[in-house]
């Protein structure tokens, strides 16, 4: 009895069955978030990891009031949470001051709304200010100072109201490295010293090597829509040397988790399925998003893997390339999806077709695009459209509101925009940017003839 | 630590001594206003063209447009806040305010006129409200346009981090929003000025129903002097009307410009930056940062207080304050439907005694002056686009002449219409000829400076390239600079087009030497339907020609419109 009344002292939020959908004026509703639920206790330092996209920072909005769930509950102490949690403080990726207040005046801002006198709030500002490491740039504005100077004020603002919860969005990924660096240890200090009022801390971030580095649990969210798909404590002692066996073990593991884990491949769409009518209906209900990948970029990735024996492992080629798991994972992603190479383990491993790829010429490598597009549902759709019409072309709108079903306006249109790209670099159809159509040229349809009859 | 920066850098106490000048006067001019005994309206007074008394007259044009102004800045917050904050408004008021930007103001004159006048009868106070009713209706619009897509386009961190800190919505109207808009409210508020001189020389001096009505102000000044052939007059006249608004441009404008830098958005220091004597001044004055530290902060900490805790508190405690806000709201909402019916009912009354013949009669006048804008926007960019090119693609030339063409654009088209007609009359041409030329003159400099704007931004790559591929004459044109400046181009068409339809009102119709000239038209049709009190004529006539100027805006401005940015756009 005693034992769970404690702990539940211990809780200071909690999220109990949250689910968050973006409908769309046709009925079909995306989701975001599916079914989380999480505990925040005192005393932690939570991060969430996930690629971009993932719905983390929608999540994060929803623990600070700032958006509400569609279905499911959170609580604050215990109580449900309907507007903006006054004990909730938030920093911004783009550190979201006010360009025209002075350093102090956006220190102070928090402090005003709560009608606090201007001599205490100058007191309260100018200690923050000073804590922070801004004394000096006071009357500065935020133009005037570095980016790691301005994120600092954004500290220094979510601080000033001592608030129990600080809950963080991306906050160092818009710095240069020298300068995150920096602004992590000065954070991790102020929490670890107890030097600042807070209870917990709740960090959105894409950078693994980040969470294992600042976090005393991680929290990894798959996407399309986000799940929980691991829970992992971190219990390395502080200060964190990155160069020790403990850390780079640990980083692998999430690496392996988050690059291969429980991401369903290419699970069906996280919406509900169309009607079933339309001749296309086959290919219709198969629509899944195709990954965002650059081609040019692909061809370089699987050269360079070819060059290491055809393996490498991902979370170093991430590394040596500058690029997080966020800019590789599109790349692998279609790399998978044209059949060119797959991922276990944390490692990417080329195919035969990958090797045959990484050798070829452009225009060989155009014929293997070309195949697999044909296999790809998307390009299917189109390229069936095309050639049963009579002139052999079809607004663009067309297709977009057929993506519409499925995906957000926004992301249709990234789509058919990506998918226009693929196909001009494997010659499978024209668009006319000027009248919006997509066609087909003489020779495109009689090879698309090819390909249908061959279907059949 | 801070704030006592200021106080050591500079003690300028000549600073003081202009801006404790400068209040002085404002007073002194309010009180003028106030005791300012008008002439009645039955008989005109004669307007004296005594040089003395050009001072007092530009003074009673200026505080005319202050008053408008004043007005435009209240309702613009009242209008672009609800629309921005209210789903309902917003779907309701962004239409609305779409369509009353497009008509022709100046066509309401007689109509605005003539309900101030049965308002306040027997003073010119009436005229007086008209003529500040009529720049309103000129200048507010784009205002309330640009706080409008300032307040819908905050960023989300920013409104977050207002929402998340807990600030009231008085606060972010106060710290986000309105500082936000600023730049926009500030450019747009000097368009508005410009416009409003614009209207104001036409609203000074006007004939309705038989009756001649003057106010005293630098637009009837001009009028009678051209009327009387006494051109040094008219000449002084328009140097003074130079004079003001030059002085404007330097105390007002670029002042509010260079202190509106502060709230650009971007993080790093842009290339273009405003400079001004006279902020410069005002920021190290002592008498400012006096007033900035003992009046403006406890008064924004008041107001936050109030707004903050003593409403909220108040509110709780009268609990029927709500139901009473409720009543009256409904109760007004029921007055307007009421109002909007029975207006329109009477409207389409009056027309219902139009005959078939002087409907057709309205519909080909609107063709006609339709020609004679197609036919100005053509001669003004016959002209303007080589020369705007030439100036735009010259730096050196650019320098030179620009602060002459903005002079010369800064004279509202209206001045300078009385003199050029007794001009154009004098040398014999008729008033076809001439009121083409009069909304050239409306029309011509909003096409100049948009293409020396396009002109200019031509990145130096692509000229560099075309050099390069050797193209020359006819054919740079059309890969480089049409394309270029086309976007930019369609800009200063729409805005022309507006022009022109407005001065078309001013233009077909004149009064000089107790003679009339008219041409056809449907800006004469109005201007003589309002002369001789023929209502329903008048009525049909505005409208048709208001129905006319959004359609065309609609099917063919706006789509050219995009057109352009989707497709020239250099970004």
């Amino acid at each position: 009895m005693t034992d769970t009344r404690k702990s539940a002292d211990y809780i200071l939020a909690k999220l109990q069955g949250v689910t968050k959908m973006y409908s769309q004026p046709d009925h079909y509703d995306i989701l975001v978030l599916d079914d989380i639920n999480l505990t925040i206790f005192k005393g932690q330092f939570v991060a969430l990891l996930g690629p971009s996209g993932s719905g983390k920072s929608t999540l994060l909005r929803i623990v600070t009031g700032l958006s509400q769930p569609s279905f499911g509950t959170v609580l604050y102490r215990g109580r449900p949470v309907t507007r903006p949690n006054p004990r909730a403080a938030m920093v911004f990726q783009s550190f979201a001051l006010y360009p025209w207040l002075t350093v102090q005046q956006n220190v102070e801002l928090g402090l005003t709304a709560k009608g606090i006198p201007l001599a205490e709030r100058r007191q309260k500002a100018l200690r923050l200010i000073d804590l922070i490491g801004l004394n000096g740039y006071e009357e500065a504005f935020p133009k005037e100072l570095s980016g790691g100077m301005r994120q600092r004020v954004g500290f220094a603002r979510a601080l000033a109201v001592d608030p129990e919860l600080l809950c963080m969005d991306e906050p160092f990924s818009a710095l240069d490295f020298l300068t995150a660096e920096n602004l992590r240890s000065e954070l991790l200090d102020l929490w670890l010293d107890d030097k600042i009022s807070l209870q917990s801390i709740l960090m959105v971030t894409h950078g693994i090597e980040e969470a294992v580095y600042m976090a005393d649990r991680i929290i990894v969210l798959s996407t399309n829509p986000a799940r929980i798909v691991a829970d992992l404590a971190v219990n390395l002692p502080h200060p964190r040397n990155r160069k020790s066996s403990d850390f780079i073990y640990l980083v692998d593991h999430v690496y392996k988790i988050v690059t291969a884990g429980d991401r369903p491949p290419h699970s069906p769409l996280n919406l509900v399925p169309s009607r079933l009518q339309d001749p296309e209906s086959e290919d219709r209900a198969q629509l899944k998003p195709i990954p965002y990948g650059h081609l040019s970029m692909l061809s370089g990735l699987l050269e360079l893997v070819s060059d290491r024996g055809g393996r490498d492992d991902l979370y170093r080629l991430g590394s040596e390339l500058l690029l997080e798991v966020d800019g590789l994972l599109p790349v692998t992603d279609t790399a998978e999806l044209f059949h060119l190479a797959t991922v276990a383990e944390g490692d990417l491993i080329l195919t035969e077709q990958g090797r045959q790829f990484a050798e070829v010429d452009v225009s060989a490598r155009k014929q293997i695009i070309r195949r697999e597009l044909l296999n790809i549902p998307l390009f299917r759709l189109i390229l069936r459209v095309l050639s049963a019409k009579t002139n052999h072309a079809m607004s663009k709108d067309f297709f977009t509101d057929i993506l519409e079903e499925h995906f957000s306006q926004d992301q249709a249109e990234r789509q058919l925009a990506l998918a226009i790209n693929w196909a001009r670099f494997a010659d499978l159809f024209h668009y006319d940017t000027d009248s919006e159509l997509l066609y087909l040229a003489d020779d495109q349809l009689a090879e698309a003839g090819d390909w249908d009859t061959a279907v059949r | 630590m801070f704030g006592s920066r200021s106080f050591e850098s500079s003690s300028s106490s000549y600073a003081d001594a202009v801006i404790g000048v400068g209040i002085l006067a404002l007073i002194s001019l309010a009180v003028a206003w106030a005791t300012h005994k008008p002439a009645s309206t039955g008989a005109p007074a004669a307007i004296s063209l005594a040089y003395s008394r050009l001072p007092i007259d530009a003074l009673f044009s200026w505080l005319r447009m202050a008053a408008a102004y004043a007005i435009s800045l209240v309702f613009t917050m009242v209008y672009a806040y609800s629309a921005a904050h209210n789903r309902r408004a917003e779907r309701i008021l962004i239409p609305l305010l779409d369509i009353l930007q497009s008509v022709p103001v100046l066509s309401f004159l007689p109509v605005v006129l003539l309900a101030f006048i049965h308002l306040v009868p027997h003073s010119s106070l009436g005229v007086n409200l008209a003529s500040i009713v009529l720049i309103f209706t000129g200048q507010v619009w784009n205002m309330v346009f640009a706080l409008y897509n300032g307040l819908i386009t905050v960023p989300r961190d920013l409104r977050e981090s207002a929402l998340s800190l807990q600030l009231s919505p008085w606060q972010r109207f106060r710290t986000l929003e309105l500082p936000y808009g600023m730049v926009g409210l500030v450019w747009n508020s000097m368009m508005s000025w410009a416009g409003g001189w614009f209207f104001l020389m036409a609203a000074e001096m006007f004939s309705l129903n038989d009756h001649r009505y003057r106010l005293r102000g630098l637009g009837s000044y001009l009028q009678t002097a051209a009327n009387q052939s006494r051109w040094g007059h008219e000449i002084v006249a328009l140097l003074t009307l130079i004079g003001v608004i030059v002085a404007m441009d330097q105390l007002v404008w670029r002042p509010l410009l260079a202190w509106a830098d502060k709230f650009k958005l971007e993080m790093v220091e842009g290339d273009q930056q405003f400079h001004s004597v006279v902020l410069v001044i005002l920021r190290r004055s002592r008498l400012a940062q006096w007033m900035g530290t003992s009046l403006l902060v406890p008064l924004v900490e008041a107001v936050d207080a109030w707004l903050g805790v003593g409403l909220p508190r108040w509110r709780r405690q009268a609990a029927w304050l709500g139901s009473l806000l409720g009543l009256a709201r409904t109760l007004a909402t029921a007055g307007t439907i009421f109002l909007l019916f029975s207006a329109l009912e009477d409207g389409l009354r009056l027309m219902s005694h139009l005959s078939a013949n002087t409907v057709s009669l309205i519909a080909l006048a609107v063709g006609a002056t339709l020609i004679r804008v197609v036919v100005s926007l053509a001669f003004s960019v016959a002209w303007a686009v080589p020369v705007g090119v030439l100036i735009g693609l010259s730096p050196r030339l650019a320098k030179l002449l620009t602060p002459i063409t903005q002079i010369a654009a800064s004279v509202p088209a209206t001045a300078l219409f009385p003199g050029l007609v007794a001009l154009l009359f004098r040398l014999g041409g008729g008033l076809t000829f001439a009121s083409v030329l009069l909304m050239v003159l409306g029309t011509q400099w909003y096409i100049l400076f948009n293409v020396i704007a396009g002109a200019s931004a031509i990145p130096e790559d692509l000229k560099e390239a075309a050099r390069m591929f050797g193209l020359k004459g006819s054919r740079i044109w059309r890969t480089l600079i049409l394309p270029a400046i086309f976007p930019y181009l369609i800009t200063g068409l729409i805005t022309a087009g507006g022009g022109a339809w407005n001065a078309s009102i001013v233009a077909e119709y004149v009064a000089f030497r107790g003679h009339i000239y008219t041409t056809f038209g449907v800006g004469a049709m109005i201007a003589q339907d309002s002369q001789h009190g023929r209502f329903a004529a008048l009525l049909a006539a505005t409208s048709l020609l208001s129905i006319t100027v959004v359609v065309i805006n609609r099917l063919i401005w706006r789509r050219l419109y995009q057109h352009a940015t989707n497709r020239y756009s250099l970004s």
